[in-house]
């Protein structure tokens, strides 16, 4: 739409069509046109709009002059609007244009100038206020009844946990009512990129307004916009992906020029902030991917382009698509770590290299002594990412679990219950008795571990471990330190760089037992309540070297070694943008679903099956309900089964050779390209979901059901005008498309008028008793409200 | 004479095969095509029946070789071999007739194997518990090893034919065979009671019928041939989904390539619609309807066999245990149908998920406080227990009569009549109320009271309410009905819910990554003789292994190449000689990718020999693509024979590594200490070293 803007589309008209004027030949050719064309089922339509439109101001004559300018877009069937596009258009497929031209031409032949501007004037002023209508309304439902619930809705707990992660999703929780009204805002703008893109892909007018009701309509687009969640953020990206990767290919036709830079690198902008805020990002980046590879694929394949355009071609793209977003997305990373730069409660879930970068924390410009000998007081880290510290603390393992003896854990927080007494494996001597020289730790050697707070050893034995299979339970073991014989651990280096003694931060070691030969492990398993939910410690007899069973000292304690200033930390940015997407990336897999009533698996989705609580349960609270408007999302489904059949059909009647009708050619052209361009973005952001071990929630699918609802714009549109066609003969033919578009409207809209109260908040007893305001509206039995 | 219509396998041509007159290719009508077909079968009776066969030695070598090569000393070692143990026990409990059903794959693998067992006279008695453990004399080792060792040994003629049946020269195709032959990880896998080789082989069987079925598309559709190999396809296919699931991604490979030559058929015009749909049909019908019916089958047969009660009856419905014989058939026998008033009664959970378990009670009384601070009613446990218990009986009473025993005239009980339950050895009434239950602090917890005075009001009336009632004064009927226990006072529905610990066997000694398989960094020992250091190892042929992921990168690297230039117009490969190029590379390395790529996403205990199929694929792709940088990308004649000479070169460290690694192939050789040292070519092999 930007690249109409006001003059642009003056100019277009003049170059395109040569003055003629002939006043008085408009209402006889759009006679003639009517004849020619009797099958116009846009017709009644857009003229009931244009005249609702201009009543006040268009003469009669100037009525029908408009009426003569609505004619095309029918005939020239997914062409639709092709008398638009010499004015909209710069930014016109070839083929488009070319149609566009010759069409342009012949009016000039036969047609009036003056007249025919106007039309297109009021046309254009008609699409503008359509667009104007559909975000006004958007804005409307948007920002309705915003601060209600006055109180944080929706169980924050599930992302709470997230939420140390994205560090930045924390303030959005606090901060509510600004935030509120910003996501409200960009929710809003989610349905005029929808009526947009859908305009740009079909050029129809009807289709884009039929795809602006459903989502301006849909009660859980409208909750999801109302709250704060990361979701209309998410959203917003996409669609904005989506319309300026639309926009940049119906520039085409004229690469590198202004327009096409601006969509192209503002394509790239928006993948880049869709990935920044939640990972389902990635999918509309697959899209774009697969559309740009497809791009230059027929760019590949022109032989009238020198291999150096194309090469121009794939550098723009490389440029824009890839190295900017990559760029704006360390950017903000960079950005991230720099705000962030004091030590908190999520310390513990990065390596100690990059806690040394925060202030505050104990290894940032911390100085320790650097060998490790008998005596010191250590803090041992489990080399793995987002693991945690050695840990043990009072309570014992439950009966029926192994021995019951003290628990032994892996804690991702600082704590004293972390800190251990490294000891020799024969004598209870204190090594830190002042008389004694002081005696380093070496490889090789056989050494106890004693828990400083509880005075327990580091103990295995062969039962089995709490979670693991096969492997052995790690426990704490005697009193004040006298133990057994299975209290000796053999301390090994790995790739030993710095000789036989162990160095603080930088040895990494293993722990084998010494009776049962096992390595001290952390499976990374969260323990059940008993263990307050951390990580799981064994001893596993399998000899692998992975990460799980490597560990380093991070704190060192002694008072009889120097301290030395430990400057090796400083990891370089690449490093740090690896391990916090590495502990991202951990944390989301860590999601496994619990049991929960959240919980919802994928094939629920689409069908509705089951909605999600935003807030209120009882009675007399106030409710709120994230539900989709069933009408909606059932005609979603509807409509893609039957995309897929039509399409299905005429692919295989092209594939047969059959020769379609030029109009029936456009519009399959219309339902394949546009069709299939949507339903690939709805492919792409639902199916993927089916393979995610992770916790999934209802919420998941409104990216795409964006999609969804732009299919069946597109379909019913298209669909309409198909049986518009096929009944060309009977006088049915021009209302059909008009009174389905409508229908649809006017349909949806009721549904809204229904079901509104599941967003906007309802009070009183639930659905099942008769007195609900709600009642005989939950037509599944799944549905709680 | 008149030609047969089937030729059974490549290695027997008819001769002289008279064409099918033209006319029928183009098929018009399908009238015409069964006349024709009818008038064949005249011509059959009219003539003598004449049967001239060449018989292509290198195809009766190579069987032999590989006959050879898996056959040789099938018996030793006479001890159960790694997972011998595994599928030792199901062979068992088919000899018994005992039911089973093994979560992890389906019936059809199972039975082969079990064909074996029952050809060769065992008995199914013996203790599959031990990887080691000596066979005892009534164990058939032989035939039990036997279908394997078959499978393995033709998959050697088998990938020449599938070589051959590409179009590439013979010398490719002889060279696909012999690496097979000598590729040390198939041998040893297919020696033992393991199932991999029989999975490549059908998985070989339905590409090679698959090819077969499309050249003959060419000249001949519909004729008998056709058919045979196109339903030859479906079976295979559905063979390999019987055998293991990971044979579905082989199927699916098929589908989509049979997809997209169908997609052609439709696109060819010179064919009339009817012609095309008969086609689409026939697809259709032998690569849909056919898997699925006869992987049906497969289950009915398991079904039929086995008819005996066994340890795994549990995880079946109560309806379909009573159909065992020696089952819950025998406690059902003669037992009531309709639940009275007095009745004893066992209370299954219905959807037996993570297991089904029983209604259950004991002494032992829920702790007073919870480790969480959450206290109880230190009541009378009531859990659900996985096994059948006398713990488990409950007595359904008339809350208003005081006698426990049956009333006569019997009572019987209806929907929606409110009973108490007594738990039988206890006397204790089944009991809830408002206090948290001890996992799940949403729920109430349900327990036996056993002293009424402690605190609380006695809470135990429950409703019956039978789910798949028909109408609503229904009889709770023993095993038919569904019934739920409805709470009368607090109206909660009584829900027991295992909940055991996750037991997950994500960790094994020998599993490995799928990373780790492509350059052969792991390996799994299968057995070490009892005394001597001989040992049987899952280790491929190293050379073969790094060669073929080689060609498989040339492979995909010349096709992106060509790809491109074509798209360029530059056609470097005359037009059939890329049609071959690319389905070669859509079989062989399609088969190589979907059957190795999926094993990324899955969560299951992984081992080096889920690698397997993938690779025989991969070995099949490394003398096409050989043969094609000989032909193509060697300019001069001289280029060419040092490539052929250095492919000589090749093959005989190939066959000097497979000589090398032989005696942990077969196992029938101990070697010392320092000669197993210099084995251990890889620092993550593990290679058993006695001390002595």
């Amino acid at each position: 739409m930007l690249c109409a803007t006001g003059p642009l589309l003056a100019t277009g008209a003049e170059t395109t069509l040569p003055a003629q004027p002939r006043v008085r030949g408009s209402a006889l050719r759009c006679r003639r046109r009517e004849l020619h064309f009797p099958g116009d089922p846009e017709l009644p339509f857009c003229d009931f709009l244009a005249w609702r439109l201009t009543r006040p101001s268009v003469p009669p004559g100037r009525r029908a002059t408009l009426r003569r300018g609505r004619m095309p877009p029918v005939v020239g069937g997914g062409l639709a609007g092709s008398e638009l596009r010499p004015r909209r258009g710069r930014c016109v497929p070839p083929a488009a244009r070319a149609a566009g031209r010759a069409a342009a031409a012949e009016d000039a032949a036969r047609s009036p100038k003056r007249p025919a501007g106007g039309s297109r004037r009021f046309e254009v002023a008609g699409g503008w206020a359509l667009l104007a209508l559909v975000t006004l309304l958007s804005f409307a439902t948007r920002f309705y009844r915003l601060d209600q619930p006055p109180h944080i809705c929706w169980d924050e707990t599930h992302f709470g946990k997230m939420g140390s992660y994205y560090i930045n999703r924390t303030f959005f929780f606090d901060v509510h009512p600004p935030l509120g009204k910003f996501c409200a805002f960009l929710g809003s703008w989610l349905i005029p990129f929808a009526y947009l893109t859908v305009w740009e892909l079909s050029k129809s007018f009807p289709a884009a307004l039929v795809t602006a009701a459903l989502l301006i309509f849909d009660t859980g687009c409208l909750t999801l916009s109302q709250y704060i969640l990361l979701d209309p953020i998410l959203m917003f990206f996409i669609m904005a992906a989506m319309l300026s990767m639309v926009k940049y290919n119906s520039c085409a036709d004229r690469p590198f020029s202004a327009p096409w830079w601006f969509w192209l690198s503002l394509t790239g902008i928006s993948l880049a902030a869709a990935i920044g805020v939640k990972f389902v990002g990635l999918f509309i980046i697959l899209q774009v991917g697969l559309n740009t590879i497809s791009e230059l694929w027929h760019l590949f394949g022109d032989l009238s382009l020198s291999l150096v355009t194309v090469g121009k071609h794939l550098t723009a793209r490389v440029l824009c698509l890839i190295a900017l977003p990559l760029a704006l997305y360390t950017a903000t990373f960079a950005v991230h770590f720099m705000v962030l730069n004091k030590s908190g409660p999520g310390d513990g879930f990065f390596s100690s290299a990059f806690q040394a970068r925060l202030s505050g924390n104990n290894l940032h410009n911390a100085s320790f002594p650097e060998h490790l000998a008998y005596g010191s007081v250590i803090t041992v880290k489990n080399l793995r990412m987002a693991s945690g510290y050695l840990h043990s603390h009072r309570h014992l393992y439950p009966e029926g679990i192994g021995a019951r003896q003290q628990q032994v854990t892996t804690y991702l927080h600082k704590d004293y219950n972390n800190l251990w007494i490294i000891k020799k494996h024969n004598t209870n001597s204190d090594p830190l008795d002042p008389s004694l020289p002081v005696e380093f730790v070496r490889h090789g050697d056989i050494i106890r571990l004693e828990h400083k707070e509880t005075s327990r050893n580091l103990h295995s034995h062969y039962h089995e471990a709490p979670l693991t299979r096969k492997h052995y339970q790690v426990t704490g073991y005697g009193i004040n330190g006298t133990g057994d014989s299975n209290d000796f651990w053999r301390i090994e280096v790995v790739n030993r760089k710095f000789g036989n003694r162990i160095k603080v931060l930088r040895s990494r070691i293993r722990l084998i037992h010494l009776v049962t030969g096992c390595v001290l492990g952390s499976s990374g398993k969260s323990l059940p309540k008993w263990g307050w939910e951390q990580l799981e410690v064994t001893c596993t007899p399998f000899l692998k070297e992975t990460l799980n069973s490597i560990w380093n000292v991070e704190d060192h304690f002694n008072p009889k070694l120097p301290n030395i200033s430990l400057d090796v930390l400083k990891p370089s940015f690449p490093e740090i943008l690896l391990e916090s997407h590495m502990v991202m990336i951990r944390g989301n897999n860590g999601l496994k679903p619990k049991d929960s009533d959240f919980t919802s698996k994928p094939w629920h989705w689409p069908i509705n099956y089951q909605g999600l609580r935003f807030s209120g349960i009882n009675d007399t609270d106030f409710r709120v309900y994230l539900l989709g408007n069933p009408v909606v999302w059932w005609l979603n489904l509807l409509s893609i089964v039957l995309y897929l059949l039509l399409g299905g059909i005429i692919t295989f009647a092209l594939q047969r050779g059959v020769h379609l009708p030029a109009e029936v050619e456009g519009l399959s052209q219309v339902l394949l390209r546009g069709g299939g361009q949507v339903l690939l973005g709805w492919m792409l952001h639902y199916f993927p979901f089916f393979l995610m071990g992770r916790i999934l929630y209802f919420h998941h699918y409104f990216p795409a059901m964006l999609f969804s609802c732009m299919l069946t714009g597109i379909l019913w549109d298209t669909l309409l005008r198909l049986c518009a066609w096929c009944l060309a003969s009977s006088s049915l033919a021009r209302g059909i498309h008009a009174v389905g578009i409508l229908s649809l409207l006017l349909g949806t809209a009721y549904s809204f008028y229904l079901f509104h109260p599941l967003a906007y908040g309802m009070v009183g007893p639930s659905a099942q008793s008769p007195q609900s305001p709600m009642a005989g509206l939950r037509w599944l039995e799944s549905w709680d409200f | 004479m008149k030609p047969l219509g089937i030729v059974p396998g490549g290695w027997v041509k008819p001769q002289g095969q008279k064409r099918v007159p033209r006319k029928v290719q183009s098929c018009r009508e399908e009238g015409i095509l069964l006349s024709l077909l009818f008038y064949k079968m005249l011509g059959i009776l009219n003539r003598p029946i004449v049967v001239t066969a060449d018989i292509n030695l290198n195809f009766v070598a190579l069987a032999g070789m590989g006959l050879l090569s898996r056959l040789w000393r099938l018996t030793y070692p006479r001890a159960v071999v790694f997972d011998e143990v595994y599928y030792g026990q199901y062979i068992s409990f088919y000899m018994k007739r005992i039911f089973f059903l093994d979560g992890s794959g389906p019936p059809l693998g199972h039975m082969l194997l079990a064909l074996g067992g029952y050809l060769g006279g065992f008995d199914g008695n013996f203790l599959w518990n031990r990887i080691g453990a000596e066979y005892s004399n009534n164990v058939p080792v032989w035939s039990l090893r036997l279908l394997p060792a078959l499978s393995g040994a033709f998959s050697v003629p088998m990938a020449y034919q599938i070589v051959s049946e590409l179009s590439f020269s013979h010398c490719a195709a002889m060279g696909a065979a012999l690496l097979i032959l000598i590729e040390n990880a198939l041998i040893t896998q297919s020696r033992l009671i393991l199932l991999e080789s029989v999975l490549i082989f059908c998985n070989l069987l339905a590409v090679l019928s698959y090819l077969k079925f499309s050249n003959s598309q060419k000249h001949s559709p519909f004729s008998l041939s056709w058919w045979f190999w196109l339903i030859l396809t479906g079976v295979a296919c559905s063979c390999a989904v019987g055998i293991k699931y990971t044979g579905v991604f082989t199927y699916l490979l098929l589908l989509s390539v049979a997809a997209v030559q169908a997609w052609h058929v439709i696109g060819d015009q010179t064919l009339s619609s009817v012609c095309v749909f008969c086609h689409l049909v026939a697809r259709a019908v032998a690569l849909l309807v056919i898997p699925v019916i006869m992987y049906l089958l497969f289950f009915y047969v398991h079904l039929i066999l086995l008819y005996r009660s066994g340890p795994h009856d549990q995880i079946m419905s109560s309806a379909f245990q009573a159909s065992l014989e020696g089952g819950l058939a025998r406690i059902t026998q003669g037992q009531p149908l309709e639940v009275a008033y007095g009745s004893q009664v066992t209370l299954r959970n219905v959807f037996g998920k993570p297991m089904p378990c029983w209604l259950h009670s004991h002494q032992n009384t829920y702790p007073m406080i919870y480790e969480n601070g959450r206290g109880s009613s230190h009541q009378q446990q009531v859990t659900c227990y996985p096994f059948k218990d006398v713990n488990n009986w409950w007595i359904v009473k008339d809350p208003g009569r005081h006698q426990l025993v049956v009333n006569n005239p019997l009572k019987p009980v209806r929907h929606g009549d409110i009973v108490q339950l007594v738990h039988g050895l206890t006397t204790r009434f089944l009991n809830t109320h408002d206090v948290a239950a001890p996992v799940s602090p949403h729920s109430q917890e349900v327990s036996c009271y056993i002293d009424y005075n402690i605190s609380m009001p006695v809470q135990n009336l429950w409703r019956l309410d039978i789910i798949n009632r028909e109408t609503d004064t229904d009889i709770w009927k023993t095993i038919l009905s569904e019934v739920r226990f409805v709470h009368v006072n607090t109206s909660a529905i009584l829900k027991w819910r295992m909940l055991t610990l996750k037991s997950d066997d994500s960790e094994h000694k020998y599993s490995s990554t799928p990373l780790e398989w492509v350059t052969l960094d792991t390996n799994i020992i299968y057995w070490l003789h009892p005394r001597t250091s001989a040992q049987i190892h899952l280790l491929g042929n190293l050379v073969i292994w790094a060669s073929a992921s080689l060609a498989t990168l040339v492979y995909v690297l010349l096709f992106c190449w060509y790809l491109l230039r074509r798209r360029r117009n530059v056609c470097d490969l005359p037009e059939d000689c890329w049609l071959r190029w690319v389905l070669a590379g859509s079989l062989c390395g399609g088969g190589w990718a979907v059957n190795y790529l999926p094993f990324f996403l899955m969560e299951k205990t992984l081992f080096l020999y889920h690698y397997l199929p993938a690779l025989t694929f991969q070995i099949i792709l490394l003398p096409v693509v050989m043969q094609h940088v000989r032909d193509h990308l060697c300019r001069s004649q001289l280029q060419r024979n040092v490539f052929s000479a250095l492919i000589v070169a090749w093959y005989s460290t190939a066959c000097h590594v497979f000589n090398t690694l032989r005696p942990l192939t077969y196992g029938d050789k101990s070697l010392s200490a320092s000669e197993l040292k210099a084995l251990r070519w890889k620092d993550s092999w593990d290679i058993l070293i006695r001390k002595h």
